[in-house]
């Protein structure tokens, strides 16, 4: 019997998808089981096919998979959106008028769910999508008034008329999904799990913002851009408890300058963007670059070029965030791939950029920022936060030639001394120069910061046996998937590395891949970039390469799958 | 205040001999000296072109960024520090062409900055092409046949939005346009003072002598209070008004909508993440009710 269950839920953008996910991925945190979410939609408001893949387990559970057990099709043509995802073990829970000629109802594993029936009868057929909530918490035999009391919870801010019908329709669904559970057409055994208690269920982007406000963020410009507003949402919401200014800049162009021109006050300051608005960033990148500013920008891919794909999800701005900006100055490239390492890293982003006075990128994508699952509450015990600011004396030089690169950092108002920063190329003052050898040596005080960076850099992370023949290579977003696929191969020798720091690439890069008798790399885009930036800094060329690029992220089994036809 | 406290040594000043720009940097330090403005609390935010270089040549702070972008800083930097006092200053190109977005919408967002242009209707660091407020028929080394588009009009823009505080002056008045950067300085809320001044090497057109002609200051039967009277004046030209336009004294600034600093006046570089409220956050997420 199934330990795991993979519930997908499918319906137009304005029907509640979002709302299911949320609703249902909390309560069965509530009721104590491991969860896991992640969507995909169209980039429309209205209309369109969404769906959200809910998985739930005995054990963790934290990867998309393609399978599905149980598909709830809310509307038309919903069933057609995940065709090639229905198997025969698929269990369509629907009700019968409403998807009538979309599926050979007597090929598949059909189960009349009469959803809009029981909603229209409440009053409104809208509230199909709680019905189908309460039949899910009532399969898995969740308390009612668990269950009651969050959706009572959710729908707090409504009409009392919206949330005693939205309670009824939980009921309803409810009811039905006990029958369904005693019908025993539905079979599962999936335990609860007290270890979760102390959990939190998070996406990633709120893993990023919450760690940027562990990291003292207290500024954030940005301009509103799918994937990656999530982190600007989330931290206007708490501006006011931490005193975070968080401004909705006219264009990114402004963004980015405003956030340097708030670190150069003393502010700790993000921006969140997409590629295109990265892309508009770039100029700024470059100022941070001369100025020596600290920058902390998050980039969630999705993929272009241009508009692209602007709901779905890529690995491919990989060489725009390393090649950003003209001129050549250090920068450094963080890729979370556990939920935690959205938090972990963000915090850590802003300390090194203080330090080193550069750019860091918290490189995310759609299936990072709108995935979900329970995790260890971050540890909270240190985080103190490295501030670098010094307080001038009246001969103060902002950009003083020092033996490892770095000037000691002051702002205005703070001190006796006058700070002066200038995107002209500088003297030790600040003051546009054209002194030629000045020039010489800005440059390499600059570029010196990037010895220093290979010292601090963050190793990959090795899981598997240290004996390894195969070695799978991956970054970022695809941690989880590539651990789970790794894992159902179940071969001892072969293990995966995976880099949350792409650049610098960390020192022991190449003693792990020397080891390696084969390596597979695993990319979501179509030209395998991390390959390439390998290449040139360890001269070992990957040429077995799993790349993926339809704007989905990998299923678990096809990249079991492609792994093992290529280990055959 | 002595004006000298703001003069800076060794300085090799790229502006041609001549250049409006002189006198404005003369008037500017009066104004800071006699509104005793300590350099250490003054940031002075510029972008490119040969006004934008006007920051390294007084005492100040400086953030001499990006063509087009000093007003973001700025605003960022006035946020982020409202003790600071924050200028942008740069010329008509910087501000009105690759800036003119940021000029929307900072005059929306209303910081308490004091936004100077030095507007002298041509690009002088690229070499002599039209700027957005080059009069029609204006012939440069690209516009050959004269200057077509419709001259930028920023003063009429600004009182459009509502901006605070529109000022428009001439660099050859010394004492009026002291008096109006005084004011812009001291005004609570966004404040635009154009300036208007020769180019002696690349605007043969609008020259000290035809500034002096199509000139004239508006005298006390205007009401800065009236923005429709304001507007009508800003759309005068040939001659062009000078003068106070346009006060609207009500608006609330930026450092104060944002509301960071209602109870707590500690610029962000003193303030510490409050870690306990953190926890407290992080543990709505376990969904434990």
């Amino acid at each position: 019997m199934r330990k795991d269950l993979s519930i997908v839920l499918c319906g137009q953008a304005g029907q509640g998808i979002q709302t299911v996910e949320y609703l249902l991925t909390r309560i069965f945190k509530l009721a104590g089981y491991n969860v896991f979410a992640t969507k995909e939609y169209m980039s429309r408001v209205r209309g369109g096919i969404n769906s959200t893949e809910i998985r739930v387990s005995s054990g963790p559970v934290c990867a998309y998979i393609n399978r599905i057990d149980i598909l709830i099709p809310l509307n038309k043509g919903a069933v057609g959106h995940v065709e090639k995802r229905i198997s025969p073990q698929t269990i369509i829970l629907a009700e019968k008028e409403t998807i009538a000629e979309d599926f050979d109802q007597t090929r598949h594993k059909f189960i009349d769910v009469p959803f809009t029936k029981k909603a229209t009868e409440i009053g409104n057929k809208i509230y199909s999508n709680v019905v189908a909530v309460g039949t899910v918490t009532g399969l898995f035999g969740i308390e009612l008034q668990t269950v009651s009391e969050y959706v009572k919870k959710f729908f707090s801010s409504k009409a009392d008329d919206v949330v005693q019908k939205n309670l009824a329709a939980v009921k309803e669904g409810f009811n039905l999904g006990l029958g369904l559970a005693d019908s025993s057409k539905i079979k599962f055994d999936i335990n609860d799990d007290a270890d979760i208690k102390d959990q939190i269920l998070v996406n990633g982007a709120e893993a990023v913002a919450l760690g940027a406000i562990a990291g003292g963020c207290n500024f954030i410009s940005s301009y509103p851009m799918s994937p990656s507003t999530g982190v600007l949402i989330f931290l206007a919401k708490q501006a006011k408890d931490f005193g975070i200014i968080a401004e909705q800049a006219e264009d990114e162009i402004a963004a980015i300058n405003m956030a340097i021109g708030a670190w150069y006050a003393g502010a700790r300051a993000m921006v969140t963007t997409s590629g295109g608005g990265f892309a508009l960033m770039t100029e700024g990148l470059s100022l941070a670059g001369i100025l020596e500013s600290p920058i902390v920008i998050h980039l969630a891919q999705r993929p272009g070029p241009a508009t692209g794909l602007p709901t779905r999800t890529e690995q491919a701005d990989l060489e725009l965030a390393l090649y950003a900006g003209h001129g050549e100055f250090p920068r450094i490239l963080l890729a979370p791939g556990k939920i935690q390492d959205g938090f972990y890293l963000t915090r850590k982003a802003f300390d090194l950029a203080e330090k080193y006075q550069i750019p860091v990128f918290i490189l995310t994508d759609q299936y990072f920022v709108d995935s979900y699952y329970n995790t260890a509450c971050p540890d909270l015990s240190d985080v103190s936060i490295e501030k670098h600011i010094v307080q001038t004396d009246a001969d103060y030089k902002r950009y003083k030639l020092t033996d490892d690169g770095i000037s000691p950092r002051g702002i205005p108002g703070y001190g006796k001394g006058l700070v002066a920063v200038d995107s002209d190329e500088h003297d030790e003052a600040g003051h546009i120069t054209e002194d030629l050898g000045l020039r010489v040596e800005m440059v390499d005080k600059r570029l010196k910061k990037l010895e220093l960076l290979k010292d601090e850099s963050i190793p990959p992370e090795l899981v598997g046996s240290e004996d390894y023949k195969n070695l799978i290579v991956c970054w970022g977003s695809t941690y989880n998937i590539v651990r789970e696929a790794v894992k159902n191969l179940g071969r001892d020798d072969t293990a995966f590395l995976h880099f949350k720091q792409v650049y610098p690439l960390p020192g022991q890069t190449s003693d792990y891949l020397k080891k390696a008798r084969r390596i597979i790399i695993v990319e979501n885009n179509a030209t395998s970039q991390f390959a390439k930036l390998i290449k040139l800094h360890t001269g070992i060329e990957i040429s077995d390469r799993i790349l993926k690029y339809d704007g989905l992220s990998f299923y678990v089994e096809e990249l079991a799958e492609k792994l093992n036809d290529l280990l055959k | 205040m002595d004006t000298e406290i703001f003069n800076m040594a060794g300085m090799d000043i790229a502006w041609c001999p001549g250049c409006g720009n002189f006198p404005i940097l003369k008037i500017l330090k009066q104004a800071l000296a006699e509104l005793t403005i300590e350099p250490t609390n003054l940031v002075m935010v510029s972008g490119i072109g040969q006004a934008a270089k006007i920051p390294h040549y007084l005492k100040a702070n400086v953030f001499n960024g990006l063509h087009g972008r000093a007003l973001p800083p700025a605003t960022a930097i006035k946020a982020t520090n409202p003790a600071l006092t924050v200028i942008a200053e740069s010329g008509d190109g910087d501000m009105y062409g690759e800036g003119g977005n940021h000029f929307i919408h900072t005059i929306r967002r209303n910081p308490n900055i004091t936004n100077i242009v030095h507007n002298n209707m041509v690009y002088g660091l690229t070499k002599g092409q039209a700027s957005p407020t080059s009069q029609t028929g204006f012939k440069t080394p690209v516009q050959v046949g004269g200057v077509f588009l419709e001259p930028f009009n920023p003063l009429a823009v600004a009182i459009a939005l509502d901006a605070s505080f529109v000022a428009r002056a001439f660099s050859g008045d010394a004492e009026q346009t002291k008096e109006i950067i005084k004011k812009a300085i001291e005004h609570k809320g966004y404040a635009l003072v154009d300036i208007f001044q020769p180019c002696v090497t690349f605007n043969k057109l609008n020259t000290f002598e035809w500034f002096k002609k199509n000139t004239y200051y508006l005298d006390d039967s205007h009401d800065p209070s009236n923005r429709n009277e304001a507007f009508t004046k800003a759309t005068e030209n040939e001659p062009f008004p000078l003068g106070i336009f346009y006060i609207n004294p009500d608006k609330r600034t930026f450092e104060e909508n944002i509301g960071i600093y209602k109870e707590n006046q500690k610029p962000l570089y003193e303030r510490e993440p409050d870690i306990g409220k953190l926890k407290s956050l992080i543990e709505t997420f376990t969904i434990t009710e």
